[in-house]
C-alpha cells in the first residue's frame, strides 16, 4: 500500500475548523442551560405556614438547621425541593437511540480508519 | 529574516521527563480531591444520605476497575494524552478524537467547577452584600493558567504541596470530632433515620450515581503525565492506585462526618459540605481551617485540569486531529503553551455562565463516555495484543472482571443521569456525534495514517 500524503491545511481553513469546533462546544454546552433543561425534575411541594413537625424534622435536626443559620421558612424551601422521577419513556427512549448509535458509528468508523494505519504501518512495501 | 532562517529544519522540543510516583499521586489526587469538599453531596439530594454512601462504595468499584485498566494499558503505552494515546494505537482514530474530546470537556468544566467553588467560598466567607465571585473566577482560572505555563514540575510540586494540605485538613476534622463516640459530637442516628434513610428508595440509590461519580472523577488523569515521568510503567501504576486508596479513605471519613453532622436535604445541597460540617462543630479553628482547605482543594484540582485539558489538546495538534499549531512546546519552559492560552477563554466563560452542579454535570457526562471507552477498549488491546505477545509494564489481574463491572456500572450511570440532566446527556452526545461525522468525512483527510502507530509492537491481532 503506498503511503498517504495528507494534503497541507490552508492556514485560513485552520481557523474555520477552529472556530466551527469552538462554536459547537458552546452549543454544546450553552444550549441545555440557555433552554432550561438542567435538573428540570426538581420542584418544591409548599407547605402552607410550615413548621418543624410538618417538615417531619427531628429536635436534632432543627438544632443543626439553626446552627446553620436556617429557620423554618428557609429549611421549607430546602427541604421541600424534590426530584421527580417518573420515568419519561419516549425521552429515554431517545437518549439510548442517541447513545447507541453514536457507539456504533463511532466503534464502525475507527475500526476502517485503524485499518488505513495498521496497512500503511504494517503493510507498506 | 534570512533565508537559511526561513528554511532551517526547527529542533524537536519535547516535554520534560522530570516526574516522579508522588507527582503522578499529586496530579490524581490534587483533582480528584476536591470532590470530598463538593459535589459528592449532591448524590445525597437525588437519594438521601444512605445513597450517598453507599455509591461512595459502589462508584469506588467503578474506579478500581478504571484504576486497573488504566495502569495495564498506560504502563505499556506511555504517551502524552493517556487514554487518548491509547484510544489512537488500539481503537482507531476517530475513537481518540473523541477520548481527547472527552478529557478536554470533563477537566475543562472540572476546572470551571473548582473556579465556581472558589469563588462562592470567598464571597460567602465575606458575607457583603453585592459581593460577585466573578473577579474570584477569573483570578482563579487565570493565575493557574500562567502557572501551567511556566512549567510542569513547579506546577505538580505546588499541586503535591497543596493536595497534601487539604487532605490533611479532613483527617484532622475527623479525628478532631471523635468518631470513636456518636453523641458527643457526631450524631449520625439522630441525623439518619428509618424514615428519612433512603427518602426516594432504591431508585433514589440509582439516581445518586450521577454525583457520586465526583467522588473519584478525574483519577484517571495520572495517566496524562506519562511522557514526562521518569519511570511510566512504575510510577504510573504505583500513582494512581495509592492515589485511589487514598480517596476511598478520605470520602469514607467525609460522609462519616457529614452525615452525621447535617440533615440530608441541607447536605444535599450545600456547596462546601465540610467547610458546613467544621461550623458545625462550634470551633472556630476547625472552621477556619476547613475554608482555608475548600480553597486549597479547588485551586489544586483546577491546577491539575489545566495541566491535564492542555495535554489532551496539545495531543489532537501533534496528530493532525486538530490544527498543528497546537502542537508548539514552549521553547524555555517545554510546556504545551498555545494549548493552554486557547482553553483559558472558554474555562472562563462556562465560569460566568453556569452554576456549579450544571458544571459538574457537563464534567461528569465526558467521564462517563470515557469510563465507558476504557471497558471495551482493554477487552480490544487484550484480544489485539494477548498476554505474551509485547511487553506489559503491569498486567492488571481478574480480567475481564474489570471490565465488566466497569461496563455495567457506566450503563447505571448513563440512567442516573437521565433522572433529572436527560436533556443533557442527549445534548452532549449529538455533540460527539456531530463533530465525529465532521472527523471521520471531513478532518480525517489532513491526518497521516501509519504516523498514528508509534509503539514498536507486531501487527495486531485479526489485521
Amino acid at each position: 500500500m503506498a503511503r498517504y500524503n495528507p494534503p497541507e491545511q490552508p492556514a485560513i481553513l485552520q481557523v474555520f475548523d477552529i472556530a466551527c469546533l469552538v462554536g459547537a462546544i458552546f452549543l454544546a454546552l450553552w444550549f441545555p442551560l440557555y433552554m432550561g433543561w438542567a435538573g428540570v425534575s426538581k420542584s418544591i411541594t409548599k407547605i402552607d405556614n410550615p413548621t418543624w413537625e410538618l417538615l417531619h424534622q427531628t429536635p436534632a435536626q432543627v438544632e443543626q438547621w439553626t446552627k446553620l443559620g436556617k429557620d423554618v421558612s428557609a429549611a421549607h424551601d430546602i427541604i421541600q425541593n424534590r426530584y421527580n422521577y417518573t420515568i419519561d419513556w419516549t425521552q429515554l427512549l431517545i437518549m439510548v437511540v442517541v447513545l447507541v448509535g453514536y457507539f456504533i458509528f463511532l466503534f464502525r468508523a475507527s475500526e476502517r480508519e485503524y485499518r488505513d494505519v495498521i496497512d500503511e504501518k504494517f503493510n507498506q512495501k | 529574516m534570512s533565508q537559511s532562517t526561513m528554511t532551517a529544519t526547527p529542533t524537536k522540543i519535547s516535554l520534560s521527563r522530570v516526574l516522579g510516583p508522588a507527582h503522578v499521586w499529586a496530579l490524581g489526587v490534587g483533582i480528584v480531591l476536591v470532590g470530598e469538599y463538593t459535589g459528592w453531596n449532591f448524590s445525597a439530594d437525588k437519594g438521601g444520605s444512605l445513597a450517598a454512601l453507599i455509591v461512595c462504595w459502589v462508584i469506588g468499584l467503578l474506579y478500581t476497575s478504571v484504576a486497573m485498566i488504566d495502569s495495564e494499558v498506560t504502563s505499556t503505552i506511555a504517551a502524552a494524552g493517556g487514554q487518548y494515546a491509547q484510544a489512537k494505537h488500539i481503537v482507531g482514530p476517530l475513537m481518540a478524537f473523541n477520548v481527547a474530546l472527552y478529557m478536554v470537556f470533563a477537566y475543562t468544566m472540572l476546572e470551571v467547577s473548582d473556579a465556581i467553588l472558589v469563588g462562592d467560598t470567598i464571597v460567602a466567607k465575606a458575607g457583603t452584600d453585592g459581593l460577585n465571585h466573578n473577579a474570584f473566577l477569573a483570578v482563579t482560572i487565570i493565575g493557574l493558567a500562567w502557572l501551567n505555563y511556566r512549567g510542569v514540575l513547579a506546577t505538580l510540586n505546588f499541586n503535591f504541596i497543596i493536595t497534601a494540605l487539604a487532605y490533611l485538613a479532613i483527617v484532622v476534622l475527623f479525628l478532631s470530632v471523635a468518631p470513636w463516640s456518636q453523641g458527643t459530637v457526631l450524631r449520625l442516628g439522630e441525623m439518619i433515620t428509618p424514615a428519612n434513610a433512603l427518602p426516594y428508595g432504591w431508585i433514589g440509590v440509582i439516581a445518586s450515581f450521577h454525583f457520586g461519580i465526583w467522588y473519584f472523577l478525574g483519577i484517571e488523569g495520572t495517566t496524562q503525565a506519562a511522557e514526562e515521568v521518569r519511570s511510566p510503567a512504575r510510577a504510573l501504576p504505583y500513582g494512581t492506585m495509592a492515589g485511589m486508596i487514598t480517596l476511598l479513605i478520605a470520602g469514607a471519613m467525609t460522609w462519616y462526618v457529614c452525615a452525621s453532622l447535617m440533615p440530608w436535604e441541607y447536605l444535599g445541597t450545600t456547596y462546601y459540605p465540610l467547610w458546613d460540617a467544621g461550623k458545625l462543630t462550634g470551633s472556630p479553628a476547625l472552621e477556619n481551617m476547613m475554608f482555608y482547605a475548600t480553597l486549597l482543594a479547588a485551586i489544586a484540582s483546577a491546577n491539575g485540569c489545566v495541566n491535564d485539558a492542555a495535554r489532551a489538546w496539545f495531543s489532537l495538534g501533534r496528530d493532525r486531529y486538530l490544527p498543528t499549531w497546537f502542537s508548539a512546546v514552549h521553547p524555555k519552559y517545554r510546556t504545551p503553551y498555545r494549548s493552554i492560552v486557547f482553553l483559558l477563554p472558554i474555562a472562563l466563560a462556562f465560569a460566568f455562565i453556569s452554576d456549579l452542579n450544571q458544571a459538574i454535570t457537563f464534567s461528569i457526562l465526558s467521564g462517563v463516555l470515557q469510563y465507558t471507552f476504557m471497558s471495551i477498549n482493554i477487552v480490544m488491546f487484550r484480544n489485539r495484543w494477548p498476554l505474551g505477545s509485547i511487553r506489559r509494564g503491569y498486567t492488571h489481574p481478574f480480567h475481564p472482571l474489570p471490565a465488566i463491572v466497569l461496563f455495567i456500572l457506566c450503563v447505571i450511570t448513563f440512567f442516573a443521569i437521565f433522572l433529572g440532566y436527560g436533556a443533557q446527556l442527549t445534548a452532549m452526545v449529538v455533540f460527539y456525534l456531530v463533530v465525529s461525522i465532521w472527523f471521520h468525512f471531513y478532518r480525517y483527510q489532513y491526518v497521516r495514517r501509519g504516523d498514528q502507530f508509534t509503539m514498536p509492537w507486531p501487527k495486531p491481532k485479526g489485521f
